[in-house]
């Protein structure tokens, strides 16, 4: 801190998540300490100054000391960061000592377009409904898009802990402290937790706080990344969450709201996030998992929607009522980058036997429907009932750990088992090489 | 004397500015924060408060920093160079910056100062001249780059010097100029345009004539697209709308392609920079990247300049059209350029339109659109500007403000469809919805039967009651069940399904299916449509899907073979067989 600081006592209004004073000579975006709590600047008008108070206004009296700390939101980073737990202000809470390193911005500058590499290396995850279908590729962005009520922490932490790479980076909003702590154990019963950095805000914590979480979750990963040249998996959740408080701010300082009440630049705040996501000419890449919960599937509200335009797809999870299983939904979900690798990383007949098994589980469900309208049906139909079924339970569903091989193979066994090769719409040449048509 | 001022307030990247001096709308300033100049323009002016948004980001900028004026509005630097550039929305050259991260207030020069071109004199000493006329040529790649009359001189110049042939840089005088008072004026390589201002050299624009190959059946046959037109294809995310722009950019028949990446992932503009260079034209067989110039504002990028990307797009469009180059625009997305838009109008609490945006979105669109178009040069010859626009309605509603303005303003809709895009069937273009209206005007009617075949409108109309029915027949099938219905309602089904799947589908990701010419889309179509002017007999509905089930088959090895070869011939060969 520095020594001689001017300190201000007089509010000129207080808001649930906001306090404006009037001062001088302040920056925009720096923070403040107002009555002991943490505060940014969010809009400077003559001198009249707006502060939004992470944790909160509650009890902040009009004669409140304010001082000013001259600059923005900073993380100390250094290799200590590994296995530690930190808060939404980057101080640990895991009882271990203060990291010492470098003073890092957050929320810094992006990435010149220019200078990224193509993402090209796959990340594979052993769940067929991701790797055979929705392919994860490092430096993509891609959050899962799910109900409260689903597994979706525990099918990212799989997914993380599978996942072979350098650093993983967990940022919790409004994390519940059982999650909190299954994180935790399941870090730690991985004994993985070396490569794990956590920046946790649990629903006990205000949620203004959560604005910083995912800075603070990134500028580690950017650490990682660009100074280590390390692969770096980071997983963010929740994200909706994370935009309700977003308008929680944006309605205190009397903002018009867009769509769903949430703020109109709510695109390019979650855009600054999410672009984060880097594959670096250096070999470092920052992969962003994150996770969008919706209201009974409502992909149409404003946080799911102008997420689904920034992501490079999204995971849909959906518990299919035929197996009891939860599975990822082949229609829903999309990995906008899996072209980079699929054929050229894995088989070259895996986007055929990809589009072909989402294609026949499409007639299934048409013949579903006709099931359920009380209509005869045909042959084929059945086979496609059937067909789905199995597919559901041998690849579709979250608890299949293969590899991408064997997923194939077993799609190919499917096919053969239900339907004519005709049927499956794919080249002849690779019906040849790969079919399992007696 | 230059006005100069101070900032008094700021919200995100809305800066307002004690000023000292007049200002103009649209005026650029440069505020001063640590010793870099940040780039703002002015947006709204209130006695001696200025409104600038600021095209960078504003960490850290207090208030009492200090502000200069430009006297001048954004603009293009326009030269030989723009193809294979690669900028950002403000025009800065992203290759030649030296930092992984972009540094606040570094800008660099769009056009390479010191590079040669071979420069051959069109114009002689004595020539009457005006803005945008020819005064010689350089090769840029394989193009001709016309050096042109400023576009900003007003009135009639007589020549007095040209350069001879020889290799200049850009800044080499090539010409001197005499205006109508007798002084001379020197005319470089480069020139200047505001790029919120339409460049408008040009003696008419008249309808358009013909249309431009994109080598997508579902858009050529369906619904094309003229060369000057302006079309726009909303959609979902995850419909497919950035794949199928760069399709078009791929494939499109088009001399100059300019990609605007508007608000978009920077992982789809890495896309760009790393196949271009390696994909050949095929119209040319030149590398694509050649006649490309990628601007690139992307999501995280600041927000005042996505705005201003797109109209840097289209004033470099423009700048080529007057070489008479067919040029292409795409930009991915407008909606992206109109939330920039939003943010600011919020931000200056002005009195919101429908969803929160500004009342004047629709006139903003309307008239960016209308800066397309074919038209006649000077010296008689012609250039068009091609413009394609994606839009990303806000949950998938295309009943929203951005999506409905946009109708209004574009002629070609390629509506882009959720349902289709689960199904695996792509492009997802709905063949029902979308509609092209170049299909009604007579000029381009008029050379469709001259250069594809008499008569082939009424055959993509036949072939479009053909899906519409299929549909109707669809819903009666779902309503009244597989036994519920006349056979004839199977069988016309069927035919739909056969031309939705060899003809409206096609696989952007197959070497050879991706591109169809015109002259194998007339062959495919004719052999469907003649499939479905038969009349078939089928015992039972699952006869007739199985037996359609294996046409559809053949055609699709049809289309993943190359157009009349080997295999080619055999599955057209089988299909006889079968009929």
């Amino acid at each position: 801190m520095i020594a001689f600081q001017k300190i201000y006592t007089k509010l000129e209004a207080i808001t649930k998540a906001t306090v404006s004073l009037h001062a001088q000579g302040v920056s925009n975006d720096e923070l403040a300490t107002v009555e002991g709590r943490l505060a940014q600047v969010v809009k400077t008008r003559g001198d009249l100054v707006t502060l939004q108070v992470f944790a909160g206004t509650e009890g902040i009296p009009t004669n409140a000391e304010v001082c000013f700390h001259g600059a923005p939101p900073t993380l100390r980073v250094s290799e200590q960061l590994s296995g530690r737990f930190f808060n939404a202000y980057g101080e640990a809470i895991d009882g271990g000592p203060e990291v010492e390193g470098e003073v890092r911005e957050v929320g810094g500058p992006s990435v010149n377009p220019y200078k990224r590499r193509q993402p090209s290396e796959l990340i594979p995850t052993g769940i067929a409904g991701i790797d055979l279908n929705n392919t994860l590729v490092s430096g993509q962005k891609i959050p899962f898009f799910a109900d409260p009520d689903q597994p979706y922490n525990q099918v990212m932490a799989d997914v993380a802990l599978r996942a072979d790479v350098d650093k993983i980076i967990l940022g919790g909003m409004g994390l519940s402290n059982d999650d909190y702590l299954f994180f935790r154990h399941a870090f730690e019963n991985a004994g993985a937790l070396d490569k794990i950095v956590s920046f946790v805000n649990t629903t006990e914590e205000p949620p203004v706080e959560r604005l910083l979480i995912p800075d603070m979750a990134l500028a580690a990963a950017e650490y990682f990344a660009v100074d280590k040249n390390e692969k770096v998996l980071v997983l963010l959740t929740d994200m909706t969450l994370y935009a309700d408080a977003l308008s929680i701010v944006s309605n205190r300082m009397d903002q018009i709201p867009s769509k769903d009440s949430m703020p109109g630049s709510l695109y390019s705040d979650l855009a600054k996030i999410y672009e984060k996501a880097v594959q670096l000419p250096t070999g470092g890449s920052i992969t962003i998992i994150a996770v969008t919960t919706l209201n009974d599937g409502d992909i149409t509200h404003a946080i799911p929607d102008n997420t689904g335009y920034i992501t490079e797809g999204q995971l849909f999870l959906r518990a299919d009522t035929d197996t009891g299983k939860v599975i990822v939904d082949p229609f829903r979900s999309l990995s906008r980058l899996k072209q980079l690798v699929q054929g050229k990383k894995t088989r070259e007949d895996h986007s055929q036997v990809m589009n072909a098994g989402v294609r026949l589980y499409a007639d299934a469900q048409n013949a579903k429907t006709k099931l359920e309208n009380g209509f005869d049906l045909s042959d084929y139909d059945l086979r496609c009932l059937d067909y789905a079924k199995d597919y559901a339970v041998r690849l579709l569903s979250i608890d299949v750990n293969i590899k991408i091989e064997e997923m194939l193979d077993t799609a190919w066994e499917l096919f053969a088992k239900y339907f004519k090769p005709e049927e499956t719409g794919i080249k002849q040449a690779l019906i040849d090489k790969y079919g399992k048509w007696q | 004397m230059i006005t100069t001022g101070k900032v008094t307030g700021i919200v995100s990247n809305l800066v307002t500015v004690q000023v000292d001096g007049p200002v103009a709308e649209n005026e650029l300033c440069h505020i001063f924060l640590n010793g870099r100049a940040l780039l703002a323009e002015v947006i709204k002016v209130n006695g001696d408060r200025a409104s600038v948004q600021v095209f960078e980001s504003t960490r850290g900028l207090r208030g009492g920093d200090r502000v200069e004026f430009l006297g001048r509005m954004l603009e293009a630097t326009l030269g030989p160079g723009l193809l294979s550039s690669v900028y950002d929305g403000l025009q800065n050259d992203l290759t030649t910056m030296k930092e992984v991260f972009l540094q606040r207030g570094e800008y660099t020069d769009p056009l390479d100062r010191e590079k040669l071109w071979d420069f051959t004199p069109i114009a002689k000493p004595g020539d009457k001249v005006a803005a945008a006329d020819w005064l010689g040529e350089v090769k840029e790649g394989w193009l001709p780059h016309k050096i042109m009359v400023p576009f900003n001189f007003k009135g009639e110049y007589t020549v007095k010097e040209v350069a001879p042939a020889g290799q200049y840089n850009v800044d080499h005088v090539i010409a001197v100029l005499e205006d109508a008072e007798g002084s001379p004026v020197d005319v470089t390589m480069t020139q200047k345009w505001p790029v919120k201002v339409a460049v408008k050299c040009y003696r008419e624009k008249p309808r358009p004539q013909k249309i431009m190959e994109t080598g997508l059946r579902v858009i050529d046959s369906f619904n094309p697209i003229a060369e000057g037109g302006t079309g726009f294809i909303p959609g979902p995310f995850g419909c497919g709308k950035t794949v199928l722009q760069h399709a078009i950019a791929k494939q499109g028949e088009a001399d100059v392609i300019v990609m605007a990446a508007c608000g978009e992932r920077a992982n789809e503009v890495v896309e760009i920079f790393t196949e271009f260079p390696e994909l050949v034209d095929p119209h040319t067989g030149r590398k694509l990247m050649e006649r490309t110039t990628i601007i690139c504002n992307t999501s995280n990028m600041p927000v005042a300049a996505r705005e201003a990307s797109v109209y840097t797009a289209m004033t470099i469009c423009e700048y080529y059209r007057a070489m008479g180059l067919r040029c292409l625009l795409l930009a991915d997305s407008t909606s992206r350029w109109a939330q920039a838009l939003r943010e600011m109008s919020n931000r200056m609490e002005e009195l919101p339109g429908a969803d929160a945006f500004p009342v004047d979105l629709s006139a903003i669109i309307s008239n960016f659109y209308s800066r397309a178009g074919m038209v006649v040069l000077n010296n008689g010859q012609t250039g068009a500007v091609t413009f394609i626009g994606t839009v990303s309605p806000a949950g998938g509603n295309l009943k929203e403000p951005v999506t409905e303005s946009t109708k209004k303003a574009a002629r070609c809709f390629y509506a882009l469809e959720q349902n289709r895009a689960d199904q695996k069937r792509y492009p997802a273009i709905n063949p029902i919805d979308s509609y092209s209206k170049y299909l009604e005007y007579p000029e381009i009617i008029d050379y469709l039967e001259k250069t594809v075949e008499k008569g082939w409108v009424d055959k993509v109309l036949k072939a479009r009651t053909l899906v519409r029915r299929g549909r109707e027949m669809a819903d009666q099938i779902n309503i009244l069940g597989d036994d519920g219905v006349p056979m004839s309602y199977h069988e016309t089904f069927w035919k739909s399904e056969l031309l939705d799947f060899a003809f409206l589908q096609q696989d952007g990701f197959d070497p050879i299916d991706c591109l169809c010419p015109i002259e194998r889309q007339k062959f495919m179509l004719d052999l469907i449509l003649d499939i479905c002017d038969r009349h078939f007999e089928f015992d039972d509905y699952e006869k007739c899907r199985e037996f359609f089930k294996k046409m559809i088959n053949l055609l699709k090895q049809m289309n993943y073979n190359e157009f009349k070869g080997e295999e080619f011939n055999k599955y057209h060969k089988a299909l006889e067989e079968m009929l």
